[in-house]
């Protein structure tokens, strides 16, 4: 950088320098300075999220209300997922795992295993992965017989040294991505068992994972206690991105729906978002009177609102864009552990370890929508 | 859809950018507190307007700051005006530095022009309308014809621009007057510069567009546009959130009432017009629904280019496919595709095909990743464009259906509650899937093309599922 370069002020500190100093010193001083001219720079990139959003439509009042309230798995729910048909999910808890066709609150399934931390819906909707403290990632093929011992015909496809946190099928039912206590995740083929690709780079327990949406996307993202959050990519193994802004372990990872980011749910109580291009976190979703952490989040189908469940039976909802609290939501009578979208969007189910899930809808008042004449239901 | 539009000069590869970055460190010196240009509160018509600077300390600044003349500096200065970056408080469409006591304001830093965000018509489209409604025949003759305009090609979302405006208009009205003053200040001079008046220069004509991005280089990238981009696609996808609209004809978690399934099952003939819209985002969009690549992949073989998304297709099923068979399929691929002769060549460009090639010899599983990437983006940049403008796409425009919304009773709502049913188990939905591929393997050769779209009017004539 030359002395042409630097504006007067600085030109004026350098001239002040005594005459016995060094050149490299005097190199290392400008160095300096032109990092401090560049951040100065960056700040007048500086803007925030919500104040280019503020040409945007606030958002009104929401009725949220629950439509199904599902009982019967008798422990705490642990996880859940949905099938691509929009009615059915399958969630783990404690004790077992229960298929159900939530629409008709008719249970389909029942699969009696432990700890189940994870589990997830194959895209064809014929089998489901699930896995916990037994560090296995296992495939169920499903049945039209309700009586078929499907544990008979179960695959084991992953291998891990400690407890699977997270799985979830790729694009189709062949392959699996998996998460673990040990540190790691893991890319598995199905059918044999092998195991693809390795991901390395946490330092410590894995707790969530997602797959970016794009169509050409062969990415993911992950989250650890080590408070970091990962991008990965799945061909070559290598961690291409790093966000290291929350204070406590990232308990659930999910990107925005155009792929472009991605928000987190910590133990800090805060919801974060991170801009891929701008690498960085982009905004922060907390309020003072939010306290516990956050367990899970997933964001509404235009990525304009995201729903975080959190320790303290709540789920808040917030707006992604203005950065603002829309709306809070009781029901739960213990933590709520997991948060799903619906496929297409219509509504979405929490689990929690009051033994309940509970799908719901929402609108905002003052727009016509709920096809019903008279009372609200 | 993208629509060209000369106005907005161009979508991409502007090659305005390096001025622009250095432009911004010259106006964050001029502002510094102790060095920079000093400014004062000045009292205009009824107003008190802050930080106001005159055109002389500009011109003053500028030459002492790098040791130039005075015309240099004056020219300088003009530079900076005719960007937008400073703004004049008088004669606000001239955008020129008078070296007396004309007074100017430093440009909010909201404002200033950016190289990846265009500036859309339909910010222009709003602002006009805003500024109508605030005084009626207040717009310049260059800026009403320009309203008449876009109000004729954005007729579709007029209602969506003056909804804004009103809301603009109102949020405006609610500031405290200074502010109100000095934003509106700030807004007609961003206008000024980006929708100049006719026979005036503008700094943003900037020639012919480059083949090259311009952009890839960028270190410091601007968050601006980059939230932009993440606004925009809230804002676009708004209509389409359950949540924030209602779903036509009604959310079935809310009624017990499933059509609004069975209207947008993957493979209708007939489509609802809010799907197709869809289509319209992004060719991601149109490509992961169903329905969509269907209704492309008719398109495409009008065009005898299917071959094009036939060989996507195969690179998918290879990526996403089961380790045994990848070997198997690779070869396949190879052979319908790539092979000199092949029955179904893709047209990719030399470095491309001889890298595929190589790979080959050993193949992975994303040992397909250059010739796939290359062919989408022929897809997406050729293809797409076209297919919306197709008489295909029209057509299933056209015939697109917009059911009216549910008005149930109580009483219905009971009724429709006892009537819930668990759908077809997706078991018997990849069973009969099954079916229909074996009976298409035992007719001949297989045209992919045609098992796919043969599969795609399945799907609706299955039993009903046992209780």
């Amino acid at each position: 950088m030359s002395i042409q370069d630097v504006s007067p002020c600085v030109k004026c500190y350098i001239m002040e320098v005594q005459p016995n100093e060094t050149l490299t010193n005097l190199k290392a001083e400008s160095d300096t300075l032109k990092t401090k001219l560049e951040d100065e720079r960056a700040k007048l990139h500086d803007v925030e999220l919500h104040q280019v959003a503020e040409k945007v439509d606030g958002l009104g009042q929401f009725i949220m209300k629950t439509r199904r309230t599902l009982k019967g798995h008798g422990n705490k729910v642990l996880c859940m997922d949905w099938c691509k048909d929009k009615r059915r999910i399958v969630s783990s808890s404690q004790v077992s795992v229960w298929i159900i066709v939530t629409f008709s609150e008719e249970h389909a399934v029942t699969m009696p295993c432990t700890w189940v931390m994870a589990c997830a819906y194959a895209p064809s909707g014929c089998a489901v992965a699930c896995g916990g403290l037994d560090n296995k990632c296992s495939v169920y093929p499903l049945s039209l017989d309700k009586n078929e011992n499907l544990a008979a015909k179960k695959k084991s496809v992953a291998m891990h040294t400690n407890y699977l946190s997270a799985c979830s099928f790729t694009n189709s039912d062949m392959q699996i991505l998996t998460s673990s206590g040990d540190g790691t995740c893991a890319l598995w083929d199905v059918e044999s068992g092998q195991l693809l690709q390795s991901f390395h780079g946490h330092a410590a327990d894995v707790l969530c994972l997602d797959l970016a949406p794009s169509e050409t996307g062969n990415t993911f993202v992950s989250g650890g206690c080590d408070k970091k959050a990962n991008v990965w990519d799945m061909r070559s193994g290598q961690c291409i991105q790093s966000f290291e802004t929350h204070e406590s372990d990232i308990n659930s990872v999910r990107y925005y729906p155009s792929g472009d980011a991605f928000a987190s749910g910590s133990d800090d109580a805060t919801c974060r978002l991170y801009d891929l291009r701008a690498d960085r976190e982009v905004a922060i979703y907390s309020k003072e009177s939010i306290i516990f952490g956050a367990s899970s989040v997933d964001f509404s189908l235009s990525g304009r609102l995201l729903f975080g469940g959190y320790n303290d039976y709540t789920i808040n909802v917030w707006d992604v864009l203005k950065g603002t609290r829309v709306s809070i939501l009781f029901g739960h009578e213990n933590r709520v552990s997991t948060l799903r979208l619906s496929p297409d969007g219509t509504a979405f189910c929490s689990g929690s370890w009051d033994h309940t899930l509970r799908v719901r809808w929402a609108a905002l008042i003052g727009i016509h929508i709920f096809g019903t004449r008279g009372t609200v239901v | 859809m993208t629509i060209r539009n000369v106005r907005d000069h161009g979508q991409r590869f502007r090659p305005r950018m390096a001025c622009l970055k250095k432009v911004e460190s010259v106006m964050l010196e001029m502002q510094d507190p102790k060095t920079g240009v000093k400014s004062q509160p000045q009292r205009l018509v009824i107003t008190t307007i802050p930080h106001a600077i005159t055109g002389e300390d500009i011109v003053a600044w500028l030459t002492n700051c790098y040791s130039i003349e005075t015309e240099e500096a004056w020219a300088l200065g003009t530079m900076l005006v005719a960007f937008g970056y400073i703004y004049p408080l008088q004669d606000h469409k001239r955008l020129v530095i008078k070296p007396d006591a004309s007074l100017y304001r430093f440009q909010t830093p909201y404002f200033w022009p950016a190289q990846q965000w265009p500036v859309e018509d339909t910010d222009y489209a709003i602002y006009l309308a805003k500024r109508n409604i605030r005084k009626k025949g207040i717009l310049e003759m260059y800026e009403q014809v320009q309203y008449n305009s876009l109000h004729k090609w954005m007729n579709h979302k007029w209602d969506f621009i003056v909804m804004q405006a009103k809301e603009q208009y109102r949020a405006g009205k609610e500031r405290k007057k200074p502010d109100r003053v000095v934003f509106d200040c700030q807004e007609r001079a961003y206008w000024v510069v980006h929708r100049p008046p006719p026979g005036t220069v503008s700094a943003m004509d900037y020639g012919l567009e480059r083949m090259v991005d311009p952009n890839t280089e960028e270190l410091v990238l601007c968050l601006f546009s980059l939230f932009s981009s993440l606004v925009k696609y809230s804002v676009t996808y708004n209509k389409h959130d359950p949540f924030l609209a209602p779903c036509l004809p009604s959310n079935p978690w809310v009624t017990d009432d499933v059509t609004y399934w069975l209207l947008n099952m993957a493979n209708v003939e007939i489509p609802t017009k809010m799907r197709v819209e869809r289509w319209t985002f992004s060719f991601a969009e149109l490509l992961s629904d169903p329905r969509g690549r269907d209704d492309f992949r008719l398109f495409l073989k009008k065009e005898f280019s299917g071959e094009n998304l036939a060989f996507w297709e195969a690179c998918e099923d290879l990526k996403w496919g089961t380790a045994a068979t990848m070997n198997d399929k690779a070869q396949q691929v190879y052979k319908t595709f790539l092979t000199r002769g092949a029955p179904r060549w893709i047209n990719i460009d030399g470095k491309t095909m001889e890298v595929t090639v190589k790979g080959l010899k050993h193949p992975h599983r994303y040992v397909l990743d250059a010739a796939q990437t290359h062919i989408f983006m022929l897809m997406k940049k050729d293809s797409y464009g076209r297919y919306l403008k197709s008489p295909v796409f029209k057509d299933t425009q056209k015939r697109a259906i917009c059911p009216d919304q549910h008005m149930f009773s109580v009483s219905q709502l009971e009724a429709n509650a006892r009537k819930r049913r668990p759908s077809i188990s997706p078991i018997i939905v990849r069973q009969l899937e099954q079916e229909e591929r074996a009976r298409m393997a035992t007719s001949g050769p297989v045209d992919i093309t045609q098992v796919m779209s043969k599969l795609s009017n399945k799907g609706k004539e299955v039993p009903p599922s046992k209780k």
